[in-house]
């Protein structure tokens, strides 16, 4: 059976529907649902609410819209058809979704820095690049975007569990019969395997509440060059007094876009600090979805807390048992005389594995490096995997130096 | 749509009418079935009986990280093939080599087994915890998946007469791409309400007493509304009622709930957060329910 015109027309107003609150719908299924349709019937509402609900979505948080269309949908049903203009509807994620807003003259590239940022000469870009971020003027920033965007991310790689033919210990069965077959089924190359590198997933947590402004907008350019320059996207997320998962917002191709989309999806930006809270939040909501293979946590904050000392201190705990590292980004630590003495950032510190500055372009380079460094396993073929660090064993000695020989903080 | 709802009930698992309607058109669309859901609210079980009830063969196909071609799809059994070639060489002849890959020496694993089904009825395929594989091997289901067939090299094409039921489940551990959902049909399961947690306890478990499935099921619902690390399912009440039954209790008491709270919460901050005072508040306000 082939749904009729009036069906059909249906379908595709209900499509329109979905689309317009932001959902991606692939006409091929609007078809499927077209085909499920006459499986089911339109008869029963419940029917026909989950065939459709089965078609034409895929991801859980799409749930909530789906259901918001439908109920519009189906009410306007018994008014007597299809209504000829749609009703005020939310445009939360237009930003994201809109697919003319990539086709402008500008797509996929930046706009062109403002007249007078030519490039830079070595010197200058050096003194760019230890400038505290709270200092920059408008046109600093602006050359600190270009030098950021060229800026190659590269995080620790670990032995993966998949193999390719290589040097290993392994034996290759497939190619080492392969291979006999040449010398009358006499094997006499024995082919091997290795285990092929992996990166280690990045998961970023970054506060933006009100004491972080000065550090915001250019730690969110670089949020954006970690999302746009790591092999495998990071998980990035934000908080000042609620967390937002900002990973979606930030894989937009074109950087003012993607920025625009992370202003709406942050409700409190600037706002107070409760980092336990958000922490807390971020274990029970999202750890479990995102901390799985050996994933490296940065935390990027100030540690000044407004909210239950106690609070933090056992969420922090818990972050760092379920990460392989957990690296805490201060921007304050540049500062020659800081010391780690507000409450919250006391409280985390002995559950921290490396307590790094991030208040300059050259801190944020030396993350990198350290990032590499720190969380690469040369592969070892054959042997297993270096066990993971003991569970609250104390913190190894912090490195905080930078390579201009400016003092870190150390433990 | 009925009967698949009784037929599974025959097989002791209670679908609502959204995972029946889903199940249904999988079925009827031969489209392959995304399902989501926390952990232990029945995905894995729904295969099983799915496939009891419609009295076809179950193939199961675990995933894990490193998951490749070899053990999901195929794998030429090497030490027959170089027994083989002793065995021609011992009575002086060559060995050719279409003999050597040829359906005897190719050991079946549970994909092409879905795909190249000689049964009457189409069997039921199970990819199970997609989320722990990799995306090199999303990629490949990818193409399994499109086509429902399965090229060989040494071998060629081979192509399913009758496509088998795919059911393919995710913990979301990570996040599947969205190619390979575009081409399933989508269900979340949810946790079950009160009546339906209760229906299935005593459907599961006959032996349990009525008042005491009744407390379990709302303790249980009591639980699922708490802040936990680790919330716990359909599976975990089955286990814990279970462990009720062998003791041979006939109602919840708060030293009872404390020693066999393990098999409910399986995080160590969960449990000291529930111990003491808050259970004892728990336990009153199912008293006050049941």
């Amino acid at each position: 059976m082939i749904p009729d015109g009036r069906l059909l027309r249906n379908i595709l107003h209900f499509v329109r529907l979905l689309r317009d609150l932001g959902l991606q719908v692939d006409p091929h299924r609007a078809q499927l649902f077209a085909q499920a349709l006459a499986q089911v019937g339109v008869a029963e509402r419940s029917d026909f609410y989950f065939a459709a609900r089965c078609c034409l979505i895929y991801r859980q948080q799409d749930l909530a819209d789906f259901d918001r269309a439908f109920d519009t949908f189906w009410r306007s049903r018994f008014r007597g058809g299809i209504p000829l203009t749609l009703p005020a509807r939310p445009r939360r994620r237009a930003a994201e979704s809109d697919p003319a807003a990539g086709r402008g003259p500008s797509a996929g590239i930046e706009p062109e820095p403002a007249q007078g940022v030519g490039p830079l000469a070595y010197s200058a870009a050096e003194a760019l690049r230890q400038k505290d971020f709270a200092e920059l003027t408008a046109e600093e920033l602006e050359q600190i975007r270009r030098l950021m965007r060229r800026t190659a991310w590269r995080l620790g790689e670990h032995p993966g569990r998949r193999q390719r033919a290589g040097k290993g210990r392994l034996p290759d069965h497939r190619r080492t019969f392969r291979s006999s077959l040449r010398y009358g089924g006499e094997p006499l190359v024995w082919a091997l395997r290795q285990p092929r590198p992996k990166f280690r997933p990045l998961v970023v947590l970054a506060d933006v509440s009100g004491s972080m402004e000065p550090y915001s907008r250019v730690l969110l350019r670089f949020l954006y060059g970690l999302a746009h320059g790591l092999d495998q996207p990071p998980e990035i997320f934000v908080f000042s007094t609620r967390l937002t998962r900002l990973t979606r917002a930030l894989r937009s191709q074109n950087a003012e876009q993607a920025l625009r989309g992370v202003f709406q999806e942050v409700l409190d930006w600037s706002g107070g600090t409760r980092i336990g809270a958000a922490l807390r939040h971020f274990n029970l909501h999202w750890a479990r979805r995102v901390l799985s293979r050996g994933a490296v946590v940065a935390i990027i904050s100030d540690g000044l807390d407004r909210g239950q000392t106690e609070l933090l201190r056992n969420e922090v705990a818990r972050l760092q048992r379920s990460c392989r590292r957990l690296i805490w980004l201060n921007p304050l630590l540049g500062s020659p005389d800081y010391e780690p003495l507000a409450q919250g950032m006391r409280a985390a510190l002995p559950f921290v594995d490396d307590f790094l500055p991030a208040n300059n372009l050259a801190s944020l380079e030396e993350l990198a490096l350290h990032l590499h460094r720190a969380t690469a396993r040369k592969a070892k073929p054959g042997r297993p995997a270096p066990a993971r660090r003991q569970a609250l064993r104390p913190p190894r000695r912090q490195i905080g130096v930078t390579s201009s020989g400016r003092r870190g903080y150390s433990l | 749509m009925d009967g698949l709802q009784s037929a599974l009930r025959g097989q002791a698992y209670l679908a609502d009418r959204g995972l029946t309607t889903a199940l249904f058109l999988a079925l009827r669309l031969s489209r392959p079935l995304f399902l989501e859901g926390e952990a232990g609210v029945g995905k894995t079980a729904v295969a099983t009986a799915l496939s009891a009830a419609l009295g076809r063969r179950l193939l199961r196909l675990q995933c894990y990280e490193g998951l490749d071609i070899h053990q999901a799809v195929y794998e030429w059994n090497y030490t027959r093939q170089m027994l083989h070639i002793r065995l021609l060489e011992a009575r002086g002849e060559r060995p050719q080599e279409q003999d050597l890959f040829g359906p005897a020496y190719l050991l079946r694993r549970p994909l092409l087994e879905a795909i190249d089904n000689r049964d009457p009825l189409p069997p039921v395929l199970l990819i199970d915890e997609i989320d722990r594989s990799d995306a090199e091997f999303e990629a490949y289901l990818l193409e399994v998946l499109s086509d429902f067939q399965i090229s060989i090299p040494e071998i060629g094409t081979i192509r399913a007469l009758h496509p088998p039921v795919v059911v393919i489940t995710s913990n979301r551990t990570r996040e599947v791409h969205d190619a390979l959902k575009r081409r399933c049909l989508y269900h979340w399961i949810e946790y079950p309400t009160l009546e339906r947690e209760y229906e299935i306890l005593t459907l599961r478990l006959p032996g349990l007493p009525d008042r005491l499935a009744r407390q379990v099921t709302a303790f249980v619902q009591g639980l699922r509304r708490l802040e936990l690390y680790k919330v716990p399912g359909i599976a975990e009440t089955l286990d814990w009622a279970e462990a009720l039954v062998a003791l041979d209790r006939e109602e919840l008491e708060p030293e009872l709930v404390e020693d066999t709270l393990g098999a409910l919460l399986k995080v160590q901050e969960d449990l000291a957060a529930l111990r003491g005072d808050r259970l004892r508040q728990l336990l009153t306000q199912v008293e006050a329910g049941v």
